[in-house]
């Protein structure tokens, strides 16, 4: 990647002008883009087809559920009296259900699906972004017709978290047991899971019983925003 | 009259060419294969969602699992990822080290390859040679970390510990003894280094051993010619990568075009063939073994002539030293800290992605803030590869769905993740 970030975000802006497109740039130079889901399909031709931006190939395509960002297990803005229990009790992503979902919501969409571009043209990569609507169903228009590798990828973010690819010419499950309930990726799904198999003597066959294990945590989720990890580069030559 | 009509087969879970637990429905006209259906996830463990439940360390390992043949480079995606969101420079030293041990991974990859693939198709000797060199390479990762295959010797910052200054030798027994077991031990007299430039020296034989088995060998030519061809288009359109778009003749390395760890400091070829077909991305390994050969060979000299440290001295990190703990204070709370809960990574999103063995590996990590990530994403490339059987099958022989199956190098633990 030689040439500099700034004049390939300014030829994106240029390009995909009409398209409410929102362009973000990560402090290591990694560029990404947030389309409205009405523009995805758009936007993707686009970034296939247009001659300057050639991106040819989508190497990565994933679900993201975005329920309990920046939530933590572990208080610690305060002393407390309490012990060690009070982050192994709590309820962290795969531990709480619907009902208990803490409140912690920073983004208008629960749901977000990333995909990840490479013009080998170019050598440049891309992240695109979008976010559907919904915390149930949420529907994203496929991409499979503007790059077919995206097929499996799709069949694998419905498997697992539940979205709708609009216009997917086969969206099965992928990775999950056949028969399987549930989306297991959302945040309220246990970790843990619902269910266990075991092959039964009696009744000489596999058998589906309700998960027995209690889901155990060793180390609590924890937000820290002090400074230490700012100055952290100070202390090297100590 | 008998009516004819096309008819449906299971291939696997259990079928020795299936590498691992794949099972395909075949719809088949004659022998002739009209679809195939991959079925896939009898492997899924949720190792994404394992790694979110868990401080960012602890994880290493279950990269390791990922791809069981090509451990480090696994590690190496996304111990990237979390140095790239950390903002850590990695020193030197380690940068050569990752380099020497990601293209040691690249040997012990294409040799299971190699092997797997040849026995798949009939021929048996191959593996043996294979797997004779691949335990050297293991014994190489046992010196470094202690263990043969789940390393997880690569740490955000650096790797866990420096190369040994001994090469262990192999025990005497009932199996190893006398000329035999000195004949073992001849090249584990000096350092790991000693080791690995031995090995480096010699290994170039060996890939003119495997190569005289099959290159011009009729039967492996018969059934490899012209299988299971790809255009150069439709190979980017599927999401090829690895020896997999190379083998179609794109000239693509991540290794040259985006380089990490040290790729740019060493001199290697990018490997290219021209119809696409079993037997070029079968061409394209093996001379990859060789150009990975160059690249060890380089790694050692480097890594003999220059020291330096392996991690950074940075305690949030990184652990203090065992020493230092036992007199100082601040490393003690340090090595807590870090044992108890870890280190929270700034908030943000990275993809870092390396060109493993099979092609890019990538893990694609968002943070906020915690000590654990808040999604992992791993772009494993036999995923890719795999979605694309149907396509490289259709029209295909029945028997030549084992070749195909082998010259996509599928490894379970990946796609399935």
């Amino acid at each position: 990647m030689t040439e500099s970030p700034n004049s390939f975000s300014e030829l994106l802006k240029d390009v995909l002008a009409d398209y409410e497109i929102k362009l973000e740039k990560a402090p290591n130079g990694e560029l990404s883009i947030q389309v409205p889901v009405a523009y995805w399909q758009t936007v993707a031709q686009i970034l296939r087809d247009d001659e300057r931006l050639h991106f040819e190939q989508l190497t990565d395509l994933c679900g993201v559920d975005y329920l309990s960002y920046g939530n933590d297990e572990w208080e610690t803005e305060q002393v407390s009296s309490q012990g060690y229990s009070r982050g192994v009790d709590a309820f962290g992503p795969g531990r709480f259900d619907w009902q208990q979902r803490p409140e912690v919501q920073d983004f208008a969409e629960r749901f977000g699906v990333t995909l990840h571009l490479l013009s080998i043209k170019h050598n440049r990569r891309l992240r695109l972004r979008t976010h559907p609507e919904g915390d149930v169903m949420p529907v994203v228009p496929s991409l499979v017709e503007v790059w077919n590798s995206a097929n499996w990828f799709e069949r694998e973010a419905f498997d697992l978290f539940g979205i709708v690819f609009e216009g997917h010419p086969d969206l099965r499950r992928l990775l999950t047991d056949y028969g399987f309930v549930g989306h297991p990726f959302r945040k309220d799904f246990p970790l843990i899971g619902n269910v266990t198999v075991r092959y039964s003597e009696e009744k000489q066959r596999v058998v589906y019983e309700a998960v027995e294990i209690e889901p155990r945590v060793t180390v609590p989720r924890v937000v820290r925003r002090d400074s230490r990890y700012l100055e952290a580069g100070s202390e090297q030559d100590v | 009259m008998a009516e004819i009509r096309n008819y449906t087969m299971n291939f696997g879970p259990q079928h020795p060419a299936a590498h691992g637990v794949l099972r395909l429905i075949l719809e088949l006209d004659g022998e002739t294969v009209v679809r195939a259906d991959p079925h896939v996830g009898l492997l899924h463990r949720a190792t994404e969602k394992l790694a979110e439940s868990k401080p960012f360390n602890h994880s290493i390992g279950y990269m390791d699992r990922l791809d069981y043949v090509s451990m480090m480079c696994n590690e190496h995606a996304y111990v990237r990822a979390i140095e790239n969101l950390l903002g850590v420079e990695v020193p030197e030293r380690a940068q050569y080290i990752r380099t020497l041990f990601d293209e040691i991974t690249r040997l012990l990859n294409h040799l299971m390859w190699i092997g797997a693939n040849a026995l798949d198709l009939g021929a048996m000797t191959v593996f043996l040679y294979a797997f004779r060199e691949r335990e050297q390479l293991m014994d190489c990762y046992e010196a470094v970390s202690g263990a043969r295959l789940h390393a997880t010797y690569y740490r955000p910052g650096g790797v866990y510990r420096d190369l040994p200054e001994v090469m262990p030798k192999i025990a005497e027994s009932r199996w190893r003894k006398g000329k035999d077991l000195k004949r073992s031990n001849a090249w584990r007299e000096g350092s790991l280094l000693d080791f690995i430039e031995q090995f480096a020296v010699d290994f170039d034989s060996k890939v003119d051993d495997y190569e005289t088995l099959l290159t011009d060998n009729r039967i492996w030519k018969q059934r490899t010619v012209g299988i299971g061809a790809v255009s150069p288009e439709r190979a980017l359109q599927l999401g090829f990568t690895g020896p997999m778009l190379r083998g179609s003749g794109v000239e693509w390395d991540l290794r040259k075009h985006q380089p990490y760890a040290k790729y740019a400091d060493v001199d290697f070829d990018i490997v290219v063939g021209l119809n696409g077909d079993c037997y070029d991305r079968y061409l394209v390994r093996v001379e990859e073994m060789r150009q990975s050969n160059r690249i060890i060979k380089q790694c050692v000299n480097w890594l003999r002539s220059n020291s330096g440290p392996v991690m950074p001295k940075n305690f949030k990190i990184v652990p203090p030293s065992r020493e230092q703990m036992k007199s100082d204070m601040e490393a003690t709370i340090h090595h807590f800290k870090l044992f108890t809960e870890g280190y929270c990574v700034p908030e943000g999103e990275t993809y870092a992605a390396v060109e493993a063995p099979k092609g890019e590996f990538g893990c694609y990590l968002i943070s906020d803030g915690a000590n654990k990530p808040f999604r992992v994403h791993l772009r494993a490339p036999g995923f890719a590869h795999l979605s694309a059987m149907n396509e490289m099958i259709k029209g295909h022989m029945l028997g030549d769905v084992p070749a195909i199956i082998g010259t996509q190098d599928i490894v379970f633990g990946e796609v399935d993740r």
